[in-house]
């Protein structure tokens, strides 16, 4: 082996001092603040207009509250000509009427008519199925995956990589807490892509792994890992570089709706490679992992051969 | 041989590849914008008819591209909107209440790709515009009418027995029965156990009193019928609303999703799904005085009303006809030119109104527009929705002679008024009343911003994925790439051929895709370099590569889509759109990755002898 070999697993006390900050900053945040939901999970109302030039907010504001909605939520959206209105979930006017009572009202003291862009309503009863179905998706994938890998592999892995999922998914809704972003279902599905994400490169690693522990008989674990670990440093690498290539593009390019929806799967992956290096192999190794976890005869290798 | 795929091997990539290209390749050609006219009372079009459509949309001086006729449709295509919109609103106006004109985006796919039943990927609300709308049924009001049917029935079953009773009155939860004396109510139990077998009957603490309960089971139909009443009365009337390729689905056991695409506005969508409006007709109460009936008891075969302008009036409790038994209506002006609605009943309905006005010429009737509205009220702190049944008496007039099938209600405020009740009364009405619950609504515009800024993205990941992979792995990168824009090409083909809905999160879910279908082709490069690394010949480096990365690809990809099947069973819109072109990417770019690559690199350096791999 002639290239550099980084000894991952001798600074794993560091790696354990900066997962231990950005948790704690992250349960911190989660626990103060709180996030930022969407309308998707508190019920409420919520209208996107746009206009040819900047529109003026103060006027648009005070056209709402002269109608009533004085507790509207007005801001810019992306640029200064697009405009989002949210109204909480209590008003006492049914849904139907509600958006077109808002367009009409901010229509009679601005300049130009507005043009409706998107309504979006979402009844509060909807809004806590949502976020249940939502608690329940991010539970039973972790709790599939735990049971995959319990079984691919062996059990010390599987509690391994759950912990680095779970390091990843509160890190990740901390950064959204902590900035105030909006947590919506995008935000959601990009928080499951991630689960996704981070756990293949933590089964990449995992593999290899396996496979030198059966090679390399007369070395110890921590070094069986650290090897394993070298090994597919530049898989690890170039995979994340080339995703978070195509997800910059889609945070820049692929406008507001699914802004979020990219920063958190830009986060979601950047601490997915950090987890699957520095956070789900030491925890392996404390577990306690041996040559022998590893020798039952697992048939992988026979099944595969015939394929490319 | 190392490194060669037999015959069939390469044939069956090639296949699928020229399949995937095929059914991708629709998607290029867009749509064009059309005029949707379909008639209700026919299933098939005649050339007459089509002949004389088209006829006058070229003499209004718009051109028509193409006229197609299927399904008892009719599909004018034009080349752009103006003409479009323009057709739809003259064919909306010379065809009348038995054509439904829809405006549609018709795929402009050509006929020797729709010979193979090729057809673009479907665009979701979020991309083409429109509304997407969940109601929920309000299945608490359903048997509450349910039990208010058997009161009546009640009713009149101990009329019929010659039973004498004090009251039958309607409870919350049950139907109070009071009758005189032991006998009677020995007698009512015997005629209501035989003729109501769907009520259980409770004998409480209350001398001479019998309580009705519906039993469970038949709550149970009553919700059933509520709701599949309820989808079949929407389906008409958003076919009354004139959309193309409406959606109306059932979602769990109360919940109604109606998406509609392509639809300006939505204001009247929802006034025409969430209303209950529906007519009665009722004989007024000439015996007795009105204002007596207010200060006192109502006598005990009327009720009091409302006229529009506030005036209290005496009503006969039993109806002539309800809404039900129209079977049609068309709204126009009167002989005073006052807006109008022409109802047409079905037999029931005919006869029964045929013997009540035969027998009361010269006796008024009342026409009661029955509506359910839902207030929110604040109790305590907490919102409290509350259904109120809003009864107003729109027209009273005398019965000048006797009819039955056909005749005209006057008294509505507006054109528009008596054109959406003349809707309603066609579609039928909502067997319960529904709310809206969720509404999700995209402008036309930020769809076709969705659409540029989701294509722009995709387009520039891709090129910036591809250009990295060739300045890493050079001849091995570029073949990557190739599969990376078959993989594109599949993924495409799989959505369009299962006619899945991209949506916008399903278009982030491709651009995730080409990330990480790279990843397979990383891990087999990374494999071969190593490989060559420890001294190994070129040839048995490459297949040692695809042999060893194979199992790890298959275990990343196979967790990945545990992930991508979990979200897409609990997910609902967006995150399912997401979840579905994930699972799709993940498997074609584990056969794009894996068997497209090793194809071209056997092409390369297969079966001869290589000094040195471009890696």
């Amino acid at each position: 082996m002639n290239i550099k070999t980084i000894d991952f697993l001798g600074k794993r006390q560091w790696a354990y001092i900066f997962s231990s900050l950005l948790l704690l900053v992250s349960i911190g945040s989660l626990a103060t603040q709180g996030l930022k939901m969407g309308i998707d999970f508190t019920g409420g109302t919520l209208v996107e207009v746009a206009y040819q030039n900047a529109a003026d907010l103060t006027v648009m504001r005070a056209a709402l509250a002269d109608e009533g909605f004085g507790d509207a939520m007005v801001q810019h959206f992306g640029s200064s000509r697009d405009v989002l209105i949210r109204l909480k979930p209590d008003e006492t006017v049914s849904s139907a009427e509600l958006s077109a009572q808002v367009v009409a009202a901010i229509n009679k003291k601005t300049a130009e008519p507005a043009e409706l862009r998107r309504v979006e309503f979402v009844g509060p009863q909807v809004g806590d199925e949502l976020a249940e179905d939502g608690g329940l998706a991010m539970l039973y994938s972790m709790f599939g995956v735990l049971i995959y890998i319990a079984w691919r592999f062996e059990y010390k892995f599987a509690l391994g990589s759950v912990a680095a999922l779970i390091h990843d998914v509160i890190i990740t809704l901390g950064f959204f807490s902590l900035f105030g972003l909006e947590f919506d279902l995008t935000v959601l599905a990009a928080l499951l892509a991630v689960i996704g994400y981070s756990l293949n490169d933590t089964i990449v690693v995992f593999d290899r792994i396996r496979d030198n522990f059966r090679l390399l008989r007369q070395v110890g674990s921590e070094e069986v890992m650290n090897t394993s670990l070298n090994e597919t440093l530049s898989r690890t690498l170039m995979t994340s570089f080339t995703t978070i290539l195509v997800l910059i593009a889609l945070a820049v390019l692929g406008g507001e709706i699914i802004h979020n929806f990219s920063v958190a799967l830009l986060v979601g992956i950047l601490i997915g490679t950090y987890s699957s290096i520095f956070v789900a192999s030491p925890i392996v190794l404390a577990l306690g992992i041996t040559q022998k976890d590893l020798m039952v005869p697992v048939k992988e290798g026979t099944d595969v051969d015939d394929l490319p | 041989m190392q490194n060669r795929f037999p015959l069939w091997k390469n044939l069956l990539i090639l296949i699928v590849f020229l399949i995937g290209f095929i059914y991708a390749l629709p998607n290029l050609f867009g749509d064009d914008p059309s005029v949707q006219v379909s008639f209700s009372n026919v299933s098939t079009v005649e050339t007459a008819q089509v002949q004389q459509i088209e006829e006058l949309v070229k003499q209004a001086g718009m051109t028509i591209k193409e006229v197609e006729t299927g399904n008892g449709n009719i599909l004018i295509r034009f080349n752009d909107t103006n003409d479009q919109l323009k057709a739809a609103d003259l064919l909306r106006d010379r065809l009348g209440n038995d054509a439904t004109v829809a405006l549609n985006l018709a795929p402009a796919t050509p006929g020797w790709l729709r010979a193979f039943g090729a057809s673009p990927m479907y665009l979701g609300l979020d991309l083409r515009g429109g509304v997407h709308f969940m109601l929920e049924v309000d299945m608490d009001a359903a048997v509450k009418q349910a039990e208010e049917r058997y009161n009546d029935d009640v009713r009149s079953a101990l009329r019929d027995a010659k039973i004498r009773y004090q009251s039958v009155s309607q409870e919350t939860g049950y139907i109070r029965v009071k009758l005189r004396d032991e006998e009677d109510t020995n007698a009512a139990v015997a005629v209501l156990d035989k003729d109501f077998s769907t009520l259980n009957i409770e004998r409480p603490n209350v001398e001479n009193e019998l309580w009705l309960k519906i039993t469970e089971a038949e709550q149970k139909e009553v919700k059933k019928f509520a709701l599949a009443q309820n989808i079949t009365t929407l389906r008409n009337r958003v076919n009354e609303l004139g959309v193309a390729e409406p959606v109306i689905q059932q979602q769990g056991n109360n919940r109604i999703v109606v998406q509609l695409p392509g639809i300006q506005d939505t204001t009247r969508a929802k006034d025409i799904l969430g209303t209950t409006a529906t007519l009665e007709y009722r004989l007024v109460d000439v015996e007795h005085d009105v204002q007596k009936a207010l200060q006192g008891r109502p006598p005990v075969g009327s009720r009091i009303y409302y006229e529009k302008n506030g005036n209290p009036i005496l009503l006969d409790r039993r109806i002539i006809v309800t809404g039900d038994q129209i079977v049609d209506a068309s709204s126009g002006l009167d002989q005073n030119n006052s807006p109008s609605v022409f109802v047409t009943l079905n037999g029931i309905g005919a006869k029964k109104m045929g013997k009540v006005t035969s027998e009361n010429i010269g006796r008024p009737m009342a026409v009661v527009f029955v509506e359910y509205k839902v207030k929110t009220r604040e109790v305590n702190g907490e919102k409290v929705r509350t259904k109120e049944k809003v009864e107003k008496v729109i027209s009273v007039a005398t019965i000048r002679d006797a009819f039955s099938k056909r005749f005209q209600t006057t008294g509505l405020d507006s054109t528009t008024e008596a054109r959406n009740l003349a809707l309603l009364l066609r579609a039928g009405a909502l067997a319960a009343p529904v709310d809206i619950v969720e509404e999700r609504t995209v402008g036309p515009s930020l769809g076709q911003d969705n659409i540029d800024q989701g294509m722009r993205s995709v387009m520039v990941g891709f090129v910036l994925v591809l250009l990295f992979m060739a300045a890493y792995y050079r001849v091995f990168g570029l073949v990557a790439n190739l599969a990376l824009g078959f993989n594109l090409v599949v993924i495409v083909a799989i959505l369009s051929m299962l006619q899945a809905t991209l949506t916008m999160p399903g278009i982030a879910g491709i651009v995730l895709t080409i990330g990480m279908a790279v990843d397979a082709n990383v891990l087999i490069f990374e494999r071969i370099r190593e490989e060559i690394k420890n001294g190994n010949t070129p040839q048995s480096s490459i297949y040692a590569g695809y042999e060893k990365a194979f199992g790890t690809i298959f275990d990343a990809n196979i967790t990945t889509l545990l992930v991508a099947l979990v979200l897409f069973g609990f997910g609902t819109g967006p995150v399912k759109g997401f979840a579905v072109t994930l699972s799709i990417g993940i498997l074609s770019s584990m056969f794009t990755a894996i068997l497209g690559t090793r194809m071209v690199i056997n092409w390369i350096y297969g079966s001869r002898r290589v000094e040195k791999l471009s890696i």
